[in-house]
């Protein structure tokens, strides 16, 4: 199938240049971004097969001899593309910290403690209706040196790849009515409310499993539409 | 080839993108902590066909400081130009790399061949660039080409970039044989990046 890519779609991506977030100010370009043409070099990509994904890698709960500490939830969803449809066999790789906001990375020096049982990374790839599912433990909310008193809230880091290097993003899913939100300026570096709400899962009891984990829906869309419509578009 | 109603006319909106954060290696550049590598900063193992080059860099910030928590990826087509070409052992065109605590990062791989343009000319060798880092939300799309190429002087892309900033597109030849490309995200000399 044959995909195009609408220069439109990339307003839903926060600017660079969002000072808020202290870490932009000298990282953010400041000169106009070149409008790229796609060619061959932008509409491939790397495609990945079940040999990247290791059986449990989906199941963050069960890398170590014992269970981490946390709330235990399911966080599955679907990969689509700009028209609804899945994106089969894509890669999703997640990482985040533990219950208590700790990160396992050497340099993340929160004063909260690590959990043996817990490292934090997954991999999974979708099925064949673009569906993925992971099992995990929800995030502790951490503290951050962005402004006095900066928390962040709660998330689960995304990596995917979809069909080619223009549907590559990285994101950050969070948990639906997080008090933190309005404080934090990587969430609200996304300035359009309903753009912003796209990051946030769903709490859904059909994936919640009784007596054992509370279940969060989070879809993904990347880019990409069918470059033969069925219908032109037309202006509203 | 869809019948979906739906699907013509209204997109659904993407999902934006959100920085990549300080705390990402353990999962995307795994080594040191034991993990599983989707891929490194060698991209060509040895025998694949092609002229074998190493490039190396230096990520720097506004200041001049280097970016000690970026990671870098690369993709490119093969020594004749094709991607994702079926029978190249040991090559995806894939790399992935996390930049030292001093902002450096090193690619061996091969020169790729030239790939043809949309309208039919053909771009010069180069390699797609990805910058991820705390401090960047949106993923920093570049492209590194190399110094010396006759092709560059036609090369479509390159053609769109002011010509007193192509240089920074162009990875330049070391004494030990190696191409140098920095990164520079703000400055006098900042890195052209695409909106793709």
């Amino acid at each position: 199938m044959s995909l195009i890519y609408p220069r439109e779609s990339l307003a839903a991506h926060p600017a660079n240049a969002s000072p808020a977030y202290g870490s932009t100010v000298k990282r953010a370009p400041s000169k106009p971004l070149i409008l790229l043409p796609h060619t061959l070099s932008e509409t491939t990509g790397p495609v990945f097969g079940h040999t990247a994904v290791a059986a449990g890698d989906s199941d963050l709960t069960r890398q170590h001899a014992g269970e981490p500490l946390g709330e235990r939830i399911i966080v599955s969803g679907r990969v689509l593309d700009e028209d609804g449809r899945p994106v089969p066999h894509t890669l999703i790789e997640i990482w985040q910290a533990n219950a208590g906001g700790r990160y396992v990375h050497v340099r993340d020096q929160h004063p909260a403690p690590l959990d043996p049982n817990f490292t934090g990374a997954g991999r999974a790839l979708t099925d064949a209706e673009g569906r993925y599912r992971f099992v995990t433990v929800k995030p502790g909310a951490y503290p951050w040196r962005n402004h006095h008193n900066a928390w962040r809230p709660a998330h689960i880091h995304f990596s995917l790849f979809g069909p080619s290097f223009l549907s590559r993003v990285i994101t950050q899913m969070y948990f639906p009515g997080d008090p933190l939100f309005k404080y934090d300026p990587i969430f609200q570096s996304i300035t359009d409310a309903q753009v912003r709400e796209r990051l946030v899962s769903r709490l859904d009891l059909a994936t919640t499993e009784p007596e054992w984990a509370l279940g969060y829906q989070f879809d993904i869309v990347l880019r990409g539409r069918n470059a033969t419509p069925v219908e032109e578009p037309h202006e509203h | 080839m869809s019948t979906d109603p739906q699907t013509a006319e209204a997109p659904l909106g993407i999902t934006p993108s959100q920085t990549i954060g300080p705390f990402f290696a353990y999962a995307l550049t795994p080594r040191a902590y034991g993990g599983s590598e989707l891929a490194t900063g060698t991209v060509a193992a040895e025998g694949v066909a092609g002229e074998r080059i190493r490039i190396v860099g230096t990520v720097y910030d506004g200041d001049g400081a280097p970016v000690g928590d970026a990671m870098i990826e690369t993709w490119q087509a093969d020594a004749q130009g094709r991607y994702n070409a079926a029978g190249n052992a040991g090559f995806t065109g894939f790399g992935r790399i996390e930049a030292t605590a001093e902002g450096a990062f090193q690619i061996e791989t091969i020169r790729p061949g030239t790939v043809a343009a949309p309208d039919g000319t053909m771009q010069a060798p180069h390699l797609s660039l990805s910058v991820f880092a705390r401090g960047i939300l949106t993923r920093l799309a570049t492209r590194i080409y190399f110094e010396g190429e006759p092709g560059n002087a036609a090369d479509p892309v390159l053609a769109l970039v002011p010509a007193q900033r192509r240089h920074t597109l162009i990875a330049t030849r070391e004494s030990d044989g190696s191409f140098r490309f920095d990164i520079h995200l703000q400055g006098e000399n900042e890195t052209v990046f695409f909106a793709a």
